[in-house]
């Protein structure tokens, strides 16, 4: 195992608030796993004490074998870690700041080059603007970069799409397939569910626990009821009436379309004849699969 | 090794790309030493007086030509009538009347007596004191030179002297301070700002996820300070040279050492407030407040500590400058060697000693 978490409890303020609260789970090595949640779930403390950050109040944790606590300098030496917010020193230059932290992890750029010669070439023409200056796509690269420098073997990266746009975080996710590759083990958490699709397994985090772990789509096709999609120009008005309907049991807006389930199996006809009856006329519904969101949505509800 | 030296060209990368760290690190001096120097200097320089000269004999005119020499004064000639010099004291034009009375020189060859009258507009006591003092000095001057003093034995002749500053000059007293003043205030600042700075920056968490000690990183951060001030530790002093007129009497060597090894003492007060402080301005605030005031008060420059009643003068023992400035005074006005200052270098030592094994210890190797 790459990572071995065993009743991990982290509170704040001397105890009233439980950041994590009791959780266990295992990653294996040249494995992507995912952590998904609201925030506030305990997903940067977990990160935290798993970077030997933050001494958790009870439990183990082990990091290749590494204990979090007692080999706390081996990990160091040995993962990388990007954290949720933008860390690098934004008056150094690109290319200062990969220098440096090649530097301080005893190694230097050309070393390592293979490792991050995909990103780092997308980065190159920038490479003597200061850190401050980049884009966040291109801050996340850098960073990306300077988290990899050293050849990690796990590789830690808290929300590192966060802010991006959708090219750049497009392109990391690439970026992250080809280090999977390369065996290096990646725990990630990330607030986009087209991006949860892409890890080999996934956490849903709430309010310090774990609600579940596996793979996308066995969470997808864990999802209990007949899902329907309903499409319309007035979005709010019918979300208000489907509410109002006696056997929905959920309704939200999805998208451009409003995504619902009812107690008791139902079908399209049904659906339009109660929405007709209430005047509206032009729409659509039909039955659809459910995504990983839906599947989330589902199981915060209960 | 190559890591500490790429950490520390950072962090001089870090001083000289803020230009304003960068303008105060010295303009900060620059500015001190010239102000303390010039503008805050209480020595008389050009003080407008009248000398009423009623008598106009050869011995007044040698005289008026001794105090129109000498650049304390700027004289003004006119005859003026007792009325007219009342107006120009009230008005504040001049500080000063010297009044020479009729048959002057008359007076002295028979009598081997004369007087001269000195008027001096008491309002700024210093002011008065410094001027009449420096008038009695020509006088007694004129007569020591003019052979007029054989013909007066029964003359006092007053003998004023101003040890170590005979012309009361304003430099010599305030440098030692002002040195005190800038190197603990530059030194204790930029460092109290270098580490909370990573810390509020959250650079810190990634520093601390790599093999980088906690000795090296406050290496690397007092170094490019310590270089700074040891640059603007000679720029006080050749200023203090070229323009202040001061003349460092002692040992530069030992001057240098003493100066460095104070850097070294302010510097770890900086990384002390460093590493408590939570936010860049709490630290600020910090070294403004904690350091500012007391290196001010009780540093001795400009109120003797030993007229202080006695907790003060216990809490100035504190005060690293306190001590600093004792040397410096020993070491540069007065010429003395290392071993009239042992002791007070001694107890830089182990402050400075004390504050960075705190530090040290108290560097948190987590986020909380």
């Amino acid at each position: 195992m790459m990572i071995s978490v065993s009743h991990i409890t982290k509170t704040y303020n001397k105890g009233t608030i439980h950041a994590i609260n009791d959780i266990s789970f295992e990653v294996e090595k040249g494995e992507i796993f995912g952590l998904i949640g609201p925030d506030g779930a305990g997903k940067t403390s977990l990160f935290r004490i798993l970077t030997t950050l933050l001494l958790a109040d009870s439990g183990e944790a082990k990091v290749n074998d590494w204990d979090v606590v007692k080999d706390y300098k081996k990990i160091r030496n040995g993962v990388g870690y990007m954290p949720g917010r933008f860390s690098l020193y934004q008056d150094l230059s690109v290319e200062e700041n990969l220098n440096f932290f090649a530097t301080i992890f005893d190694t230097t750029i050309e070393e390592n080059y293979h490792l991050i010669k995909d990103i780092y070439e997308q980065i190159e023409p920038f490479k003597d603007r200061r850190a401050g200056k980049l884009s966040g796509g291109m801050k996340q690269k850098l960073a990306l970069c300077c988290a990899l420098i050293h050849k990690p073997v796990v590789l830690f990266l808290d929300e590192p799409t966060t802010g991006v746009d959708s090219v750049s975080r497009k392109e990391f996710w690439d970026m992250l397939m080809k280090l999977k590759a390369q065996e290096i083990t990646i725990l990630v958490s990330t607030p986009y569910m087209d991006e949860a699709v892409l890890c080999d397994r996934l956490a849903l985090m709430q309010e310090g626990k774990i609600l579940t772990i596996d793979t996308p789509e066995k969470i997808r096709a864990s999802y209990p009821l007949q899902l329907f999609a309903v499409k319309t120009n007035h979005t709010y008005k019918v979300l208000n009436e489907l509410r109002n309907y006696k056997d929905t049991e959920s309704c939200f807006a999805f998208g451009d379309s409003i995504h619902v389930t009812f107690k008791t199996p139902t079908d399209e006809k049904t659906i339009s004849k109660y929405l007709s009856d209430k005047g509206d006329t032009d729409l659509t519904v039909e039955k659809i699969e459910p995504t990983i969101e839906d599947s989330f949505i589902q199981m915060l509800k209960n | 090794m190559r890591q500490l030296f790429v950490f520390i060209r950072k962090e001089f990368l870090h001083v000289f790309r803020d230009r304003k760290s960068l303008l105060m690190l010295f303009g900060l001096p620059i500015t001190q030493i010239v102000l303390f120097g010039f503008a805050l200097s209480n020595e008389i320089k050009d003080s407008k007086i009248v000398i009423a000269d009623y008598s106009r004999d050869e011995v007044t005119r040698k005289i008026t030509e001794k105090i129109e020499a000498s650049r304390y004064f700027d004289v003004e000639e006119n005859l003026q009538s007792a009325q007219q010099l009342e107006a120009a004291f009230k008005k504040g034009k001049i500080k000063m009347a010297v009044i020479f009375p009729e048959n002057f020189a008359e007076d002295l060859l028979h009598s081997k007596k004369a007087t001269v009258q000195v008027i001096a507009d008491a309002s700024d006591p210093n002011v008065a004191t410094a001027t009449t003092t420096y008038i009695t000095q020509i006088i007694n001057d004129y007569n020591m030179t003019s052979g007029n003093a054989s013909m007066q034995p029964l003359q006092i002749i007053p003998e004023v002297r101003m040890l170590y500053n005979p012309e009361l000059k304003g430099g010599p007293n305030f440098v030692p301070g002002v040195m005190a003043l800038v190197l603990m205030l530059v030194c204790t600042m930029m460092t109290s700002v270098a580490i909370v700075k990573e810390k509020e920056l959250g650079t810190m968490e990634v520093l601390l996820v790599s093999p980088f000690k906690p000795l090296d990183i406050i290496i690397s951060k007092l170094t490019p300070y310590l270089i700074i001030s040891v640059m603007n530790l000679f720029i006080i002093l050749i200023l203090s040279v070229t323009i202040l007129d001061l003349e460092i009497k002692g040992n530069i060597f030992l001057l240098v050492f003493e100066s460095i090894l104070f850097i070294l003492t302010s510097l770890s007060i900086g990384l002390f407030l460093s590493i408590n402080a939570e936010t860049q301005q709490a630290a600020m605030m910090g070294s403004m407040m904690g350091m500012m005031l007391p290196t001010l008060l009780l540093t001795g420059f400009m109120f003797p500590v030993e007229n202080m009643p006695l907790p003060m003068q216990w809490l100035a023992n504190l005060v690293p400058s306190r001590w600093y400035f004792i040397i410096i005074k020993k070491v540069m006005l007065k010429g003395l060697g290392f071993s009239s200052v042992w002791k007070e270098s001694l107890i830089l030592i182990s402050m400075t000693i004390f504050l960075f094994t705190i530090s040290l210890r108290k560097f948190k190797i987590r986020l909380e």
